[in-house]
């Protein structure tokens, strides 16, 4: 029962492609092991009503057996599925709080400040913001280029007075791993990436 | 609090809001009022008569989101702006996340109402942009909706907004493919001067395996796929002039796509004056004429214009 979890951890963000799958999936790896990702290309047509039933299904039917940590992904917005989980999931448990995932650009902030007003009216605690997709090594002469800008998610997060978690560089062989399914964290574990998301776990229990 | 039941038969079943599973549900009324289907609703000819004035209307899409969806709407709004003989309209229906009015450089407008319905914000003489950006007090404020709210905003912006003559309108919208985009489609499924869908997307397989959802959602529904973007294609190191690749692009993905007869429009390559740009309002056809990058998006706009016009002709 979702009731016994541990831990319940929201990954929001009000913008697509910021990176929430990818965090939400290292989060999970670097908590503990396990994931996996599968895709069909058929899209699913639904409205509202019939996303929330899914939702609902989801948080209630689903035997997770005993676990620590529920890490849940969510898509881009402050629409149905948001609010679907958190009334479902205030039903049986609040959640301890909601990661926030941002890149540096102030069109991505834009969108977070939008997703930290929703979990102030729906009274979710806000574990921090991560700043992803912050800077690029070139492989060529290790140039480091901000791409989306620097520094939004930390001034994001002195604005709106909530925990900086960390900076995660844009780094080509999570993408892939990301692609293929491939444990990152594990196989890479000696990148400064993967030990950026192992503080950042750390430091989302850590006052 | 509003349950769905757990045996929902989905808005737009014939048994929306009549199957057994409705019963008690919150949204059972307008589910069987009928307003969610796709049947006779006077506003869909409405709409089709206000937006007669417009030669193409475009819409842009993507599965997956952050794949430069609004980059790729601005651009293009400013680049077929840039003939100053045309009128172009840009409308913004991400209603949770609206980008639009950051990156056309008119945050904190304010919509005005008319006789003839809302007034546009102008970017320029002939570029005029719609957001629901536009009708929030704050930069803090979320628009926190489900489904039937939201569409009542996109009937309100196809059918109020006083666009005037318009050569392009083209149509941002959220990612995926649900409320925002069934709305879309039925209210504009008289609209002849409907083009169709620009497919906007990253290289990489995670991207490219939404792109097929996307296609095969447009298929279902009927609507035309024009083309599409690839976006962030390759990294030009501003520093040693060497290219990198940081979204591994699927080769077999994008051939998959070429073999179903999508054409690729272009690619854009990834470059930070693109991001600064959309962050800072900044109009790069006319400040940043000389990049590679804005000759390559002029490209995919030139051929696009063709594209259109071929359209018009048949």
């Amino acid at each position: 029962m979702i009731s016994d979890v541990k831990h319940v951890v929201l990954v929001l963000s009000g913008k697509g492609g910021v990176g929430k799958s990818t965090v939400a999936v290292q989060l999970a790896l670097a908590l503990t092991h396990g994931g996996n990702y599968k895709g069909k290309d058929s899209a699913v047509i639904w409205r509202g009503p019939k996303k929330n039933a899914m939702i609902r299904q989801f948080l209630t039917d689903v035997n997770w057996g005993e676990l620590d940590y529920l890490i849940v992904d969510t898509p881009p917005g402050t629409s149905d599925e948001h609010i679907s989980v958190v009334e479902c999931l205030k039903e049986f448990r609040n959640p301890d709080g909601a990661v926030l995932v941002t890149t540096p650009q102030a069109l991505s902030i834009g969108d977070v400040r939008r997703e930290i007003t929703f979990c102030r009216k729906g009274n979710i605690n806000i574990l921090g913001v991560v700043e992803n997709m912050s800077g690029y090594v070139c492989p060529h002469c290790s140039d480091c280029t901000n791409i989306f800008s620097t520094g939004g998610g930390e001034s994001l997060a002195k604005y709106a007075n909530i925990k900086f978690l960390g900076r995660i560089p844009i780094d080509t062989q999570l993408g892939e791993c990301t692609d293929d399914g491939i444990d990152f964290i594990h196989n890479f574990k000696n990148s400064e990436t993967a030990q950026r998301f192992d503080s950042l776990a750390k430091n989302l229990f850590n006052e | 609090m509003e349950v769905p039941p757990e045996h929902c038969p989905g808005v737009e079943s014939a048994d929306a809001g009549k199957a057994d599973a409705c019963a008690g549900c919150p949204n059972r009324g307008i589910c069987s009022s009928g307003d969610l289907q796709t049947g006779p609703d006077p506003k869909v000819a409405e709409i089709a008569a206000k937006l007669m004035n417009v030669k193409h209307i475009v819409l842009v899409m993507s599965g997956k989101g952050g794949v430069g969806k609004s980059t790729v709407s601005s651009l293009l709004a400013r680049y077929l702006a840039t003939d100053k003989t045309v009128n172009v309209g840009l409308l913004d229906v991400d209603i949770c996340g609206p980008s639009i009015p950051k990156t056309m450089g008119v945050e904190g407008e304010e919509v005005h109402q008319s006789m003839s319905g809302w007034s546009p914000i102008y970017v320029s003489d002939n570029l005029s942009v719609m957001s629901c950006g536009f009708l929030l007090s704050s930069a803090d404020d979320a628009v926190i909706w489900r489904g039937p709210k939201k569409n009542t905003i996109i009937k309100q912006f196809l059918a109020d907004v006083d666009w005037d003559r318009l050569d392009y309108l083209v149509v941002d919208t959220p990612p995926g493919t649900s409320d925002e985009h069934l709305s879309l489609v039925s209210y504009l499924k008289q609209c002849s001067n409907l083009r169709g869908v620009i497919i906007v997307t990253t290289p990489q397989e995670i991207a490219l395996m939404d792109v097929r959802k996307q296609i095969d959602f447009c298929r279902r529904v009927g609507l035309n796929v024009l083309g599409v973007v690839e976006n962030m294609t390759a990294f030009l190191c501003p520093n040693c002039h060497k290219e990198s690749t940081i979204f591994k692009p699927s080769v077999d993905g994008m051939n998959q796509l070429l073999e179903k007869g999508i054409p690729l429009l272009g690619r854009i390559p990834l470059d930070p004056m693109i991001g600064k740009a959309c962050d800072e309002a900044i109009d790069v056809f006319e400040n940043n004429k000389d990049s590679k990058t804005i000759t390559a998006f002029e490209a995919i706009g030139h051929h696009l214009v063709k594209v259109l016009n071929d359209l018009n002709h048949e």
